[in-house]
């Protein structure tokens, strides 16, 4: 791949974490270069969503070590992973419904404007629907209006909505939990130019996914995650869909070990 | 007109098209606004004066509105509340407590009737500061926190008034709240202010979209709303001044609404109430600190019930036992809920609790007019209620519907 010789934009090594009983990670590798989409795939309960919320720091790691942009970082809560420019959207998108789509977009981190020092400031409205306006069409997402309340649009428009949120404030990797999963043909397709527009900004982007269709439309790599460990990395252009199956449910290929191995020497080349 | 409409990917506004497609969008995206309680408004004002010609004479109106302020202003606060998806049970005992700490703190103590108004106020404050704290913190839903407060505040009046039950009230700086009248003069002078730094707003807004490139509204729609607006005004004051003049406690009322419309439209802190009513784990994640808001609509709602408790003692020139009682919180909630106000949460207006409380504040004038028996009022209030919440859930399943 182009990636080699440049520090990936996260990188994880020998990653476990535990919940009580539970070892929900053990000794997991993974990493996300700019302009690279990876696909994290694996069966229910792979720990998937586990290695996201590690990353976004919702569940701070037990072992391991992780680099962003080559430089060893802790990520203990959600706090640090914003600093570090790592924004997640959540499959429930945690947008509010009462609200239109600037105030969403700014939710939290609305731009004021001070009409009586020290005493009033108000919501600079103008200055955040003209910024809106130029992420959404950066995006070429499609809605009625910036006006419009969350609560009349579509699945893919709110999802859409969502993803436009999290690239707000320029973060430099951006994950999708399910993006598709509630989503019709149409606006499953929606979406998936949107995730294709982030790798052409130049963004290193994390698709969770249960629907194989949709991450071999999108991604570059795969990444099989089987019982907590890794289950392989996988080249999108050179890997069919029942090798990748094979991996998620363990079947054997013979391919998953030599796969492995070119992913450790590649990551070796790198440093 | 716009950028938006140029951008092939960005589908125009709803700017576009005919009148009736226009409207029929507003509907299905359930942003009907006012229009329904203001036709209901107008139908309840035909109706009794139909019944009775005195009804929309100046004096009568000028009564109407002085005998709703008390409640209108309480309804500030529980829409408020009502934003958040809460609920305040004892806006209506937290009002009597708070005027019952005036009027014996002015008339028993001796204290001077300006300070004595700021302790009530003072104490409308901390008991919603305790009640925000109660539920926020100690997270006991706050339907049985303030079900509470409304029984234990209601002890606490008696307990102030102590022994001689009722408290008359003869200091003028507490009874000119609502004895005040100001000459034409001023009245008009108010009034064309109001209309004046209104149109000079809404002007202002649109050459500041105008300048971003931003989409707007045509000169005519604008100019359509501000007529609109200075009609109303101008036809109100013109009311007034055929009467005694405008009165103080209805400038006192627009002002509350007024600065409480600025805060929740315009601040940070107005878009966090909606986006704590709209969806509170989403406001969380947005780092937004959820439990200073609730505790601070809830000790905004206890000092906006404070203020309706001063104003209402000085209507009544007198605070007694009964004070806040009755079926004072019962209206000030329907009033809200009549002006649109969700009670799920993140929809809602203030001024709605102004159309709201002049429509229970009509029906129970028209009604004692007509010299209707209580039973009825109960009932037809009831009645006008149970219409307005029904259309919020009508409204309701067609934004769900709509937004698929």
């Amino acid at each position: 791949m182009a990636t080699v010789g440049r520090h990936p934009v996260l990188e994880m090594r020998g990653v476990s974490k535990r919940f009580g009983a539970v070892q929900a990670l053990t000794n997991v590798d993974f990493e996300v270069f700019a302009n690279e989409v990876v696909g994290l795939v694996g069966d229910n309960g792979a720990g998937k969503s586990t290695l996201i919320k590690c990353i976004a720091g919702i569940h701070p790691i037990d072992e391991g070590e992780i680099y962003f942009e080559g430089q060893r970082v802790s990520i203990h809560n959600p706090k640090d992973a914003l600093n570090l420019g790592i924004s997640t959207v959540y499959q429930d998108l945690a947008l509010c419904d009462n609200l239109d789509v600037v105030g969403n977009l700014y939710l939290g981190r609305e731009e004021y404007a001070t009409v009586i020092p020290g005493a009033l400031k108000i919501v600079n409205e103008t200055k955040m629907e003209k910024r809106a306006i130029e992420v959404l069409r950066g995006l070429s997402v499609s809605i009625p209006s910036v006006r419009t309340l969350i609560a009349s649009l579509s699945g893919g428009q709110r999802q859409s909505v969502a993803v436009a949120r999290s690239v707000m404030w320029k973060p430099k990797l951006v994950i999708l939990d399910e993006p598709t999963a509630a989503l019709g043909v149409a606006q499953t397709l929606q979406v998936l130019e949107l995730i294709k527009r982030l790798r052409e900004q130049g963004l290193a982007v994390i698709v969770i996914s249960h629907n194989l269709e949709d991450v071999f439309a999108v991604v570059d790599r795969i990444k099989v995650l089987r019982l907590g460990r890794n289950g392989g990395t996988f080249d999108v252009r050179n890997v069919t869909r029942e090798q990748v199956v094979s991996a998620i449910t363990g079947a054997e290929t013979g391919y998953e070990e030599k796969e492995v191995a070119g992913a450790i020497a590649r990551a070796e080349g790198d440093t | 007109m716009s950028t938006m409409v140029n951008d092939p990917r960005l589908v125009s506004d709803d700017s576009t098209g005919t009148f009736f497609q226009r409207l029929r969008r507003r509907m299905s995206y359930a942003d009907i606004g006012q229009l329904p309680v203001l036709i209901g408004l107008v139908l309840i004002w035909v109706i009794f004066q139909v019944a009775n010609d005195k009804f929309l004479s100046p004096v009568n109106l000028t009564n109407l509105i002085l005998q709703s302020v008390a409640m209108g202003i309480a309804s500030v606060g529980v829409t408020l509340v009502l934003l958040l998806g809460e609920i305040d049970l004892s806006v209506g005992a937290v009002s009597g407590v708070a005027a019952s700490v005036m009027a014996v703190e002015n008339v028993k103590n001796g204290v001077s009737g300006p300070v004595a108004i700021l302790m009530a106020l003072a104490a409308g404050l901390l008991i919603g500061l305790l009640h925000g704290f109660w539920i926020t913190k100690l997270r006991v839903p706050a339907f049985v926190v303030t079900l509470a407060g409304l029984l234990s505040w209601q002890g606490v009046q008696l307990q102030v008034l102590g022994t001689t039950g009722t408290v008359n009230l003869r200091d003028q700086s507490i009874t000119g709240l609502t004895t005040t009248f100001f000459s034409d003069i001023w009245g008009w002078l108010i009034a064309i202010v109001f209309v004046v730094l209104y149109a000079a707003g809404s002007f202002w807004e649109r050459q500041q979209r105008l300048t971003a490139g931003l989409s707007v509204v045509s000169v005519n729609a604008l100019l359509g709303r501000i007529v609109a607006v200075a009609a109303g005004v101008l036809i109100a004051t013109a009311v007034f001044s055929a009467d005694r003049g405008l009165p103080l406690a209805v400038v006192i009322f627009v002002s509350i609404i007024v600065i409480m419309n600025t805060i929740t439209r315009r601040t940070r802190f107005g878009r966090y109430i909606y986006a704590v009513g709209g969806n509170q784990e989403a406001a969380r994640r947005a780092s937004i600190n959820v439990d200073g808001i609730r505790i601070a609509v809830f000790a905004l709602c206890s000092l906006i019930a404070a203020m309706a408790g001063v104003m209402a003692g000085a209507r009544l020139l007198a605070v007694n036992q009964s004070s806040g009682a009755s079926d004072f919180l019962l209206n000030t909630i329907a009033a809200a809920v009549i002006g649109g106000t969700s009670l799920f949460g993140g929809r809602g207006t203030v001024w709605g609790a102004l159309l709201g409380a002049l429509v229970i504040g009509s029906i129970s004038n028209g009604m004692d007019l007509l010299g209707l028996p209580s039973p009825v009022k109960f009932m037809i209030t009831g009645g006008v209620l149970l219409a307005a919440v029904t259309l919020d859930a009508i409204v309701r399943r067609r934004q769900v519907a709509t937004g698929k």
